[in-house]
């Protein structure tokens, strides 16, 4: 790996122990400059131990971290240039708006005119230029937001973490909130590190995303690599939505494998390169609803060689506007989700229904179960 | 009907407070502020006037005792919080979930044995014959036994070590409810140790810094076993001058005079205090 000031941010092997739990195990990375990069895991996942490590308050047991390609071990979290948004903010609040901004210059010795003008520009770029004056208690969830931001950003970090800030909001602000962080990352052209177990979050804001799971990365990829190609079965169940069987391999060859379920159904798959299976082994299939049509039973249906088929009974219809699905219960009695459209007229599918579900099988996602 | 059943239960809940506060301080201050303004002219005639606040004022050593009273008083609470400060820390934002109650427990402690147990412990430590003098007697330091007994020095270990309590539990209290994000926050922002101790831990416990000081403040500047106990007659605290009037010179009118003027000494200190802090008790000790 080498180490240029290409990189804002780079992780060598680093691990971590908290006496016999490894929380984070062996975890190498590369940030390129001003990307926004979101660690995304469920929680308990290793996640926020990793970014403590990056901002200096752990101390990782093996493995570099190094900064602008300077490795930051031997710096105390007051010296390292990264800068850290805390889960609930953790703004001062016996200090106002103005206060809390200028603390990290007044750390660093800036003299007064310069805070004032630092201040105030910073203030600007996050469009709240009347606050400064305001003290915390006063501000609404989202002003609260983009201070404890700017607060971090006067100081030009090398890196800003953010320890999953939008945990606190409501839904309707949170909504807002993503596209706002994502245009400040490009306003201020800084690297992000967004820590969260919300996917949404991720896949909406990021660059580039990693899954964490068990103090390790399952995979690093922009947001539509890790949706369509997941590397793990973790990840392909974590990312978005799915239908999930397992089963153990029937038969294959270099193109296509066949898997039969617990429950005695046949499902063909692709094979993927570096990772093909043989016949006996236990595989874990995944289908995106989006990907399974649901056509009611008797149609002249054209079955192709490449599609996978099934028939049920539609269960219920979950309307949701663009997003409306239907549930189906298959021939083995488990539920499977298939996307649909609703369109308020006679075609729609209703509860009872015969259908006939297909999806073609380069969109089975299988894996060593 | 509800409405009167509300308002009964109000009143019921409210007497035994109202009647608290009524009997038990406001009874007894104007009896206090009426005895300290009779003035003895004749045996059994008395007329009103502010001559025994005069008399203090025209007596140095009186209002000097009182000056003294108050500024050893402030050493102490100032000393109480510099010891107590790092010891609340300790317990409220280092020491374990487990650790903490065995801790507080332990600064609970001294309460259970009475104040004058406590003063007598530090006489056998401390008197000519005691523990330190005979330990150092024994380890060749000195050569003859030394009185450690009966100096100011003595008087503000015994008043620190009687009131340090006082001061720990409020500022455990506020400092518990910190976010240690805060502290973390201070660091990341380019903070070093004492600049997070000064702008962000210190500001963050002012209620509880505020409250500790008063109830110390006023515990000290009242108290009587310890100061005579362990200063003797050197100690010259202002309550022996009003243990003096009312006791051994039977002057109840001066004595009642000399309560009142350290009452509003005592306020005066706590109201200066606050102004020179920039505090006010309602954003201080009502939160803590």
């Amino acid at each position: 790996m080498s180490t240029t000031d290409e990189y804002d941010l780079e992780c060598i092997g680093v691990s971590k122990n908290f006496s016999s739990v490894r929380a984070v195990d062996d975890v190498s990375f590369t940030i390129p400059k001003g990307s926004f990069f979101s660690i995304l895991g469920p929680s308990g996942c290793g996640k926020t131990t990793l970014m403590r490590m990056i901002a200096g308050f752990e101390t990782p047991d093996s493995g570099d971290i190094r900064i602008k390609g300077n490795s930051v071990l031997n710096t105390p979290p007051n010296k390292r240039n990264v800068k850290m948004v805390f889960q609930h903010l953790a703004l001062f609040p016996m200090m106002n708006v103005y206060e809390n901004i200028a603390y990290g210059l007044k750390c660093i010795g800036t003299d007064k005119a310069t805070i004032e003008s630092k201040v105030r520009d910073v203030l600007e770029r996050i469009s709240l230029p009347d606050v400064a004056m305001r003290e915390i208690h006063q501000l609404s969830g989202g002003q609260k937001q983009r201070i404890a931001i700017a607060r971090c950003m006067v100081l030009n970090p090398d890196v800003l973490l953010l320890d999953e800030p939008l945990g606190a909001l409501d839904l309707k602000l949170r909504e807002a909130m993503k596209i706002e962080l994502k245009l400040l990352q490009h306003q201020f052209n800084t690297t992000f590190i967004y820590i969260t177990h919300d996917q949404s979050e991720a896949l909406v804001m990021s660059d580039h995303v990693a899954i964490m799971n068990e103090g390790r990365f399952e995979q690093i990829g922009r947001p539509e690599e890790l949706y369509h190609q997941p590397a793990t079965a973790f990840v392909a169940g974590f990312v978005g939505d799915s239908n999930r069987w397992s089963g153990v391999v029937a038969s294959a060859d270099a193109q296509t494998l066949e898997v039969t379920t617990q429950a005695g159904l046949t499902l063909r798959c692709v094979q993927q390169a570096g990772r093909a299976l043989s016949a006996g082994q236990a595989a874990e299939v995944f289908v995106r609803p989006e990907f399974i049509r649901a056509e009611r039973a008797g149609a002249d249906l054209a079955e192709q060689g490449d599609q996978n088929g099934l028939d049920g009974t539609v269960d219920s219809v979950l309307f949701n506007g663009a997003n409306s699905r239907v549930l189906v219960r298959g021939p083995s009695g488990e539920l499977i989700e298939a996307d649909v459209v609703v369109t308020g007229g006679q075609g729609d599918l209703r509860g009872g229904d015969k259908v006939r579900l297909s999806w073609p099988i380069a969109q089975s996602m299988c894996f060593a179960g | 009907m509800q409405s009167d059943i509300k308002r009964l239960s109000l009143i019921l809940l409210f007497a035994p407070f109202a009647l608290w506060i009524f009997l038990l301080i406001i009874v007894p201050h104007a009896g206090m502020v009426v005895l300290s303004l009779r003035e003895k002219v004749a045996p059994r005639v008395y007329e009103y006037g502010l001559g025994n606040y005069i008399d203090f004022i025209n007596e140095p050593i009186y209002w000097n005792t009182l000056l003294r009273t108050g500024s050893m008083s402030i050493l102490v609470t100032f000393l109480a919080l510099i010891i107590g400060f790092p010891i609340a820390y300790y317990i409220a934002k280092i020491a374990g979930k487990r650790s903490r109650g065995a801790l507080f427990l332990l600064c609970l402690i001294p309460l259970w044995v009475s104040d004058l147990i406590r003063a007598f412990g530090w006489i056998l430590l401390l008197r000519e014959t005691g523990v330190v003098s005979s330990f150092l007697l024994w380890t060749g330091a000195i050569n003859q036994p030394i009185e450690f007994l009966y100096n100011d020095v003595t008087v503000i270990v015994g008043l620190v070590y009687t009131v340090i309590l006082f001061m720990i539990v409020p500022l455990v209290s506020t400092l518990d409810g910190m976010d240690d994000a805060m502290v973390e926050a201070g660091y990341n922002l380019g903070g070093n140790g004492f600049t997070v101790l000064r702008r962000i831990i210190v500001p963050y416990a002012m209620p509880g810094i505020v409250s500790g000081c008063i109830v110390v403040f006023m515990l000290t500047a009242g108290s009587y076993l310890t100061p005579i106990l362990l200063g003797g007659k050197n100690s010259s605290w202002f309550t022996e001058q009003i243990y003096d009037q009312f006791i051994t010179r039977f002057n109840w009118e001066s004595g009642a005079a000399f309560g009142f003027l350290l009452l509003a000494f005592t306020s005066l200190v706590v109201w200066l205090g606050l102004k020179l802090t920039g505090q006010t008790l309602a954003n201080t000790v009502a939160k803590s």
